[in-house]
Formats: structure tokens, sequence, C-alpha cells
């Protein structure tokens, strides 16, 4: 093989999987879709595979607009395990709603090329094309259940407020290209350096913030968040939950400290306002919702901030600990909402609070999965979730920015209120009657024993991982 | 010959038009042309600095918005297309089913 392909090995396979499943998708069964989501699961795991193989390699391709090192290569493990969860609780949930359609899958692939080109981009131009691939298939899988009302709601709001951030985005691209003569990320990290105090380079910089705002929903972006989680199919809006904001971050971390370094000063400030917001808003309203889909929504929102006080503190512990929690958060949350997913009765889905009243009586292992990735949420030990707050505000103290430690551990306690306010619905509530619902499907079973794992793993064992988050953000640290 | 800076100040007007017009008018289609005059604002940023450098990258950067910006078109049409058949009619203020 070719060395130069090397750098796009990850993104050949999804995209190869992509194109493969485009024409398997032509030819018949007709009626039945499941054979494409298993060939879709073979290229993401491949995938996964391929990118844990070529850890350690650095390499560039398309002149330098595409990078090949351990950041890219640990964000594409993220994103493939979430792409392969979605996709493992996909296939019996879609034939259930009448929504087995071959465009699913290739829409999932396509998506996740998007992400995972998003994590390898070292221009502009290839993070906005990368971000657009993303998007416009997420915007379409959120309506995918075309005759509801509640998708093609939630997919009319993300699609209009996501088209607006993109042109905050591509508008503060035009401005640091006018500052700077350049729209590649070393070149522009170049010219701050040489001390370039363009004030278009300040106000690029703050539109591209918007841009990502908008992607990773921080406050005040976040008003998509909870009717597009909602009225979306539970599985994509699993996926819109782990893979979009893995590959948000990616760029974001890319952007802010290997090009940005210079003006540190000037957005770390404004990123620790965003931070205490995004949180705090978050968990206040998060409280309020009796919809579980709504109500991990705005919780989603709040782990955002948790996420942008490692990017506040930076350096390697701090954009490693950012890392090592989107990994945590991708098998938590994929893992909360293939509970919900597979608890659908019919076609309705157990969204609300009183659904869950006495359901360790009839599903005692959902119940106590469903309770132990809550407990994950709230940062309990031994889960995942603790090890990763841990590091975070372990990095935020170690940087000097005691308050947003302190701020963000009273969140985390007024965030307990609202996830064990479900435990106990399900435990000490009685069940009102309620009809069980069908037996989750192997594949269903599985994607939640592998999400288990993952908290657990991560959540006893957290060092090694953590190492490897650190050796990834080291080439944009250098 | 017109001075770089028009153009760029034209296509910061242009770009507060589009925001504002995204804020507040109420018809889907209305905000979307909108969002399509902010995309177009920057095509216009891009190729006026592209002329001060004197370098392609940013004319081809344009061509690539301008290809992103149909593909939106593509996808946010058959939204609203989607809507508008369970609704018949079509107001963002009515895209309120669910609330808080």
């Amino acid at each position: 093989m070719d060395a130069a392909l090397i750098p796009l090995l990850p993104l050949l396979v999804v995209g190869g999987t992509a194109l493969l499943v485009i024409v398997l998708d032509l030819l018949p069964p007709r009626d039945r879709k499941g054979h494409l989501g298993v060939v879709a699961l073979a290229g993401v795991v491949m995938a996964l595979l391929v990118s844990l193989g070529l850890w350690g390699r650095e390499g560039r391709a398309f002149r330098g607009m595409v990078v090949l090192d351990n950041f890219a290569l640990f964000l594409d493990v993220v994103i493939c395990y979430a792409a392969a969860l979605v996709l493992l609780l996909s296939t019996d949930y879609l034939r259930r709603n009448d929504g087995e359609r071959g465009e699913y899958y290739i829409l999932v692939l396509l998506s996740t090329l998007g992400m995972v080109l998003m994590a390898a981009a070292a221009d502009l131009i290839v993070i906005f094309l990368a971000l657009e691939l993303m998007s416009l298939s997420l915007y379409v899988l959120a309506g995918f259940f075309r005759g509801r009302l509640a998708a093609a709601e939630a997919s009319m709001k993300y699609f209009l407020l996501g088209a607006f951030a993109t042109g905050f985005f591509i508008y503060g691209i035009a401005l640091i290209y006018g500052a700077t003569g350049s729209t590649a990320l070393d070149r522009i990290a170049a010219a701050t350096r040489a001390g370039t105090r363009d004030p278009l380079l300040l106000v690029g910089l703050g539109l591209l913030l918007v841009g990502f705002g908008f992607k990773i929903s921080s406050v005040p972006f976040h008003m998509w968040v909870p009717d597009v989680y909602e009225g979306a199919p539970t599985s994509v809006t699993a996926f819109i939950a782990t893979g979009s904001k893995a590959a948000g971050f990616a760029a974001l971390l890319r952007v802010l400290l290997s090009t940005f370094k210079v003006s540190q000063p000037d957005w770390t400030v404004l990123l620790w306002v965003v931070a205490v917001l995004t949180m705090t808003v978050g968990n206040v309203v998060a409280i309020a919702q009796s919809n579980l889909k709504r109500m991990l929504a705005y919780s989603s929102v709040a782990h955002v901030g948790y996420m942008l006080i490692g990017v506040v503190a930076g350096g390697a512990l701090g954009a490693g600990s950012v890392l090592f929690y989107l990994l945590v958060y991708t098998f938590t949350t994929a893992g909360a909402f293939g509970v919900i997913l597979l608890l659908e009765r019919g076609r309705r889905e157990a969204v609300d609070l009183d659904d869950y009243a006495g359901l360790a009586g009839r599903h005692p292992v959902l119940a106590l999965t469903l309770a132990l990735f809550l407990l994950s949420l709230i940062g309990m030990p031994p889960t995942a979730g603790f090890a990763g707050k841990f590091y975070l505000f372990g990095a935020a103290v170690r940087s000097g920015y005691i308050w947003l430690a302190v701020i963000a551990v009273l969140n985390s306690a007024v965030a307990a209120y609202y996830y064990l306010r479900v435990v106990v619905y399900m435990y000490m509530r009685d069940t009102e009657g309620l009809p069980t619902g069908p037996a989750p499907s192997f594949a269903g079973r599985l994607a939640l024993a592998i999400a288990l794992w993952g908290i657990f793993q991560l959540g006893l064992l957290p060092a090694p991982v953590l190492d490897l988050a650190q050796a990834a953000v080291a080439p944009l640290l250098r | 010959m017109v001075p770089e800076s028009y153009y760029t100040a034209l296509s910061a007007i242009l770009f507060t038009i589009g925001v504002v017009g995204v804020l507040v008018r109420r018809n889907p289609l209305v905000i979307f042309m909108s969002i399509e005059l902010m995309l177009n604002a920057a095509n216009l940023a891009l190729v006026a600095f592209g002329h001060r450098f004197g370098a392609a990258d940013a004319q081809v950067l344009a061509f690539f918005v301008m290809t992103v910006a149909a593909a939106e078109v593509a996808v946010g049409l058959a939204i609203i297309v989607t809507i508008f058949r369970l609704r018949r009619r079509l107001s963002v203020d009515e895209l309120s089913i669910m609330r808080w």
C-alpha cells in the first residue's frame, strides 16, 4: 500500500464502508435491511481496530490538510465506539418503528466519516467541510421517522440553528484568512506567533467559537438541544450526544491549543464564563424536566460545561482529561439512551418519569443497568464518571482555577438530585400495572454490555487510558 | 479601481443583514434565505481577501462554500416540505409541540 495513504486509513475504511453500503442497499432483499447494519458495524469496528493499530504513527496527507497523530487516533477510537454502540442499538429499534431503510446506515456512516475527518483536519477548509458532512447527515437522521411531527420539528430546528452556526463559522474563517493570509492551522499559528495583533483575527476567532459553541451545545447556544434530543429517534439522539460532541471538541481543542496558543489569555477568560454558565444552566433546568430524554439533554449540556473546564485549565493534564472524559461520556450516555430505547413499548417511547415507576420489578436487569449509568453521570466511584470528573476538576485546581473547580463540584451535587430521582422512581415506586415491554434484542444487550464494561474499565483502572489521552494531546502542545 | 476595504465593508453589512433576518423573521424559508445571505457575505469577504494576498486558496474555498450551501438547500428544502406535508402551514412559531 502506498505510504502516502496511511494517514488516511481510518477515513478510507469508514468512507469505503459507506460506499459499500450504498451499493448493497440497491441489491435484494428489498424489505429487510438488517444486514446493512451488520456491514456498517463491521466497517466501524474495522476503523476502530485500524486506529488502535496506527497508534504512535504520525503523518500528513493532502499537503498537510489532513494529519495523522495520536490526537486524531484517540478521537477516532471515541467516535468509532459511539458509532458502533449506536449501530448495535439501531437495527432492532428501526424495525420496531417501521423505519428500516438502508439510508439510515449510509447516513450514520457518512456522519461518522465527517466526525473522523474533523478529528484529523489541520486546515480550516477541511474542518468546515467535515463539520458540514457530519451535520447535514445528522439533520436528516434527526427527522428520519418522517411521519412523526416531533421528528420533523426536531429536524427543522436542528437544521435552521445548525445552518445559522455554519454562517458564523465560515465568516470567522474568512476573517482569520484576511488577518493571516492562510487557512492552514500551522501557518495561522506561525502568523499569531509572529505577533499579528490584527483585530480581524480576534473577531474571527470569536465567530469560530460561536460556531463551535452550537456544535458542542454550550450556553448560550444550547437552545436546540432539548427539542432535538426529544424529537429525534433515540438512537440518533445517542449519536448526536456522543459522536458529534466528540468531533466538535476535537476541532475546538486543535484550533485553540495548537493554533491560537498566543491568544490563550483572551479565550481562557471567555471560556471560563461559558463553562460556568453551561454547567449551571444545564443542571438547574434539568431539575425541572419530567421527560427523561429532555432531562438527559440538559444533563448533556451540563457535561459540556464540565469538559470546558479542562479546556480552560489547558496543558497536558487539562486537555488530556477532556479526551478521557469524552470517552467516559460516550459510554455512559450511549448506555443511558440505549436503556431508554430498549424500554420502548410498541410505538410509544418510555420517556416520562412515570413510565419508570417500579421498573425494578418489571425489568430488574435494565433498571440496574440504567441506575449504573446514572450513577456514572453523577460521578460516583467506582464508575468512570468519578474518574473523569476527578481528573477534570483536579486539572482545574492544579492550574489555579480553584473557584471553577468549586462551582463544578457544587453543580455535581445539584445534578445528583435529578439523576437519583429516576433511581428512586425505579426502585421505590409501585408498578402501576404497566405492561412489560419486549425482551431486548441480542444486539441491544451487547451494546449495553459494552457500555457497562467501558464505565467499569475506565472507573477501576483509569490511569492507563489517561496516560494515553495525555500522550494524545502532546502533538497539540508542542 | 474600487478599494478592497469597500468589499469587506459590504460583506460585513450583508452578514449583519443575514443575522438580523434569521433572528426577526418567522417563515423558515425566509430564515433560510437569510442564512444563505450570511454564507454569501463570507464568500465576498473570502474573494476580497484572496485578491489582497494574490492567492487562489480563498477563491477555491469560496467554491467549497457554494457547494456546501447547495447541499444545505437540498436538505433544508426537504425538511421544510416534510413539515409542510404534516402541517399544511409554515411558521417557526408553530413548531412548538415540544416545550421545556
